[in-house]
């Protein structure tokens, strides 16, 4: 063990505290100090990270082609800011399907009127979910209902606009927020330039206490599909009419994590309730619903426990419904690492039930931005 | 033909769709209206937001009644473990100031919350951004290849410097600059205050070093590293962490070091922040005859600390207490 190094020497240090002056030192800053070692390279340099997503599954799932073992997810990002007025956020996913933008956007955030606007592809701001990376999740998977009707890893995630508006106001924080996309995702395809995807969130949050608050929201989102397409080959692709999709997601979030033992406990507890509606040929439609409920409790310094319980209708069949419920645990060596396991037990609408153990590896490297609660 | 008939249905569709969506209009005129909602802000003052008590104190200091200071972290929470809520984004929203502690002490939340105000007053580089670390004295810069090994590391150096009653002046001085550049109106009256802040800091540190001079070179633990500035003001050694490194919980085999240590150099006090368990540091000093001491490591931490001069008071005071209950002296 070694003890702290440069107590020595330093004039204050050698003058008997009877013998002091009054302490005040000039009002010129002290001697200049060494940079920080390698910062004058590169001072303007965005901050960069690479998060490695690992995931092994073990167990049987018929409908699930997910392999035993899987690097499922590189993420590498680049964030700084741009000029006095911007920041720019890049997040490239490596996948075994190749490498994409996950996310790619500029942000201003000098504009007037308390607004906030995204430019890029980002993931939607479609309830608590759909806007996370995949080592934000508290859990090795997404809830079925994502899998369902929000588009699955991939989800609602499109090169567009995104303004949001802070409504001040003395009883809650709200956050409008309304966003239009291209629709090109998992969830929406735009068979052409006007017809585009629009997405829109509010939000409200309130601290209940200095160590609780609550957070609810509602979001909905429009835009084409390409279900048409398929269903009706013998007309002209121009005159195929858009069939639409609307999605609709009520979602709250319960968070309570005592200051005083904030490195030692925290609960969060979150249920999201997302309605879809297709329209379907023949002015037929398929509405379906889903949900979930998780808690998670962190019980110790560097664990977690949680549950998921999940509920969610197919989104072209309505009449099919999967349930499942998920049991996991996460321990974080430190805050750029952790490991999961996860047992999931899926009950399929055909009768077919999985029972899978799902393990993952999260780690990263380099400085990534913090992101938003 | 079948086909045609799904297109006309489904344009009739579409009209619906244009139809259904004016249902929305309601629910955005309250959103609208609630936007709208007058909110009471200050009438000239400046707003001041700070990331700690510690800086928020010195704000009041200088500011006095031409400032409104809110801290965002409470001092007996970890500063580094800060959830960056939505409420902080409403703070520092209305910000005319925003004084950071900087060294990356608050990497972890900070950024976040500036990038969603919306407030171009307080952006990094704006006239309303103060990193309060510019011109303080910063210890344990590390030099060389630095890497996560060496545990949650600050690159910049030790992000707890105003634990230095001569860094605090120093802070108030950045602070009293900025205020006055911000409202040069007001010149007179935050040099007036800062000069009083300053007497009385001058003459409390004259106290303080008396009341630690018998227990110089005293060798001590403490559980992370807080407290560099501070021992080094007051010329304690510290010999060893609980932590193994920043952030690091300790293992069995760094405890029995640390205790194997503290046995063969006598030490036997063991500094600890509120937030962290007792438990290990208890154990530790069971095992080597000595004690735990609770230090408030910024404003608020306990409640006699309630101000920057109180915090130091209240540190000085308990430190003396237990170095004397140990030394004798």
């Amino acid at each position: 063990m070694k003890g702290l190094s440069g107590t020595d020497g330093r004039g204050e240090l050698q003058v008997p505290p009877a013998q002091q002056p009054p302490t005040q030192p000039p009002d010129q800053p002290p001697p200049p100090q060494a940079p920080p070692a390698g910062l004058s390279s590169k001072v303007f340099n965005p901050d960069m990270s690479v998060i490695g997503n690992f995931v092994g599954v073990a167990g049987k799932n018929a409908f699930s082609d997910q392999p035993s073992l899987q690097l499922t997810e590189v993420e590498a990002a680049f964030q700084a800011i741009v000029d006095p007025y911007a920041r720019a956020d890049f997040f490239l996913a490596a996948s075994p399907e190749g490498l994409e933008v996950e996310e790619g956007f500029i942000t201003f955030t000098s504009l007037p009127k308390n607004l906030l606007l995204k430019v890029g592809k980002m993931r939607a701001q479609f309830g608590k979910v759909n806007p996370l990376h995949t080592h934000q999740m508290p859990t090795a998977d997404r809830p079925l209902v994502t899998q369902n009707l929000v588009g699955g890893e991939e989800g609602l995630s499109d090169a567009g606009l995104s303004l949001s508006y802070l409504l001040h106001n003395p009883v809650v924080f709200l956050e409008a927020i309304g966003e239009v996309y291209r629709g090109e995702s998992e969830v929406f395809q735009s068979p052409q330039r006007s017809k585009l995807a629009y997405v829109g969130r509010l939000r409200a949050y309130r601290d209940l206490t200095e160590g609780s608050n609550i957070d609810l929201g509602a979001s909905f989102a429009f835009g084409p599909t390409d279900v048409a397409f398929a269903s009706l080959p013998e007309v002209p692709e121009t005159d195929v009419p858009t069939l639409n999709k609307r999605l609709f997601g009520i979602d709250a979030t319960f968070r309570y994590r005592p200051l005083r033992r904030a490195i030692y406990r925290r609960l969060n507890l979150r249920t999201e309730l997302i309605w879809s509606r297709q329209e379907l040929p023949d002015d037929l439609h398929a509405a379906g619903f889903g949900a979930y409920g998780l808690a998670e409790y962190q019980f110790a310094r560097r664990w977690y426990a949680g549950v998921r319980a999940d509920r969610s209708a197919r989104v072209l069949d309505d009449a099919l419904v999967d349930t499942g419920v998920s049991f996991f645990m996460t321990f974080w060596p430190t805050e750029f690492s952790q490991i999961r396991g996860q047992f999931r037990r899926t009950n399929f609408a055909e009768g077919i039930s999985g029972n899978e153990l799902l393990f993952q590896f999260n780690f990263s490297i380099g400085a990534h931005g913090a992101h938003i609660f | 033909m079948k086909g045609m008939k799904g297109v006309k249905n489904m344009k009739k569709k579409e009209d619906r769709n244009r139809m259904s969506q004016w249902a929305l209009a309601p629910a955005i005129g309250l959103v609208i209206a609630l936007g709208y909602v007058p909110v009471s802000r200050g009438a000239a003052a400046l707003k001041v937001v700070a990331t700690t008590e510690d800086l928020a104190s010195l704000a009041r200091e200088v500011g006095g009644d031409r400032v409104t200071v809110v801290a965002l972290a409470k001092g007996y929470q970890d500063p580094h473990q800060v959830d960056p809520k939505p409420s902080f984004i409403l703070e520092v929203s209305r910000a005319d100031v925003l004084i950071a502690v900087g060294r990356e002490l608050e990497i972890g939340w900070l950024p976040a919350l500036i990038t969603s105000s919306r407030n171009s007053k307080i952006q990094p580089g704006a006239n309303g951004y103060l990193d309060a670390s510019q011109n303080v004295r910063i210890l344990e810069i590390p030099t060389g290849q630095i890497t996560r090994a060496m545990g949650d590391v600050h690159p910049q150096g030790n992000p707890h410097y105003w634990l230095d009653p001569a860094n605090g002046r120093r802070i108030a001085q950045t602070i009293r600059d900025k205020l006055v550049q911000l409202a040069p109106a007001d010149r007179a009256y935050f040099d007036q205050r800062y000069a009083d802040f300053d007497k009385r800091l001058a003459a409390a540190e004259q106290r303080w070093n008396a009341t630690m001079a018998p227990y110089k070179g005293t060798e001590i633990v403490t559980y992370h590293r807080s407290w560099p500035n501070f021992m080094e003001r007051f010329g304690l050694q510290v010999i060893g962490y609980v932590e193994p490194k920043p952030g690091i919980p300790a293992p069995p085999a760094h405890i029995i070091d640390l205790i194997g240590e503290m046995k063969r150099r006598g030490v036997k006090l063991i500094v600890v922040e509120p937030y962290w368990s007792l438990k290990t540091p208890q154990a530790i000093a069971n095992q080597v005859g000595g004690r735990v001491l609770v230090l408030a490591p910024s404003v608020g931490g306990v409640k006699e600390a309630t101000d920057y001069i109180q915090l130091f008071e209240y540190d000085v005071t308990q430190l003396a207490s237990a170095l004397k209950q140990i030394s004798g002296k």
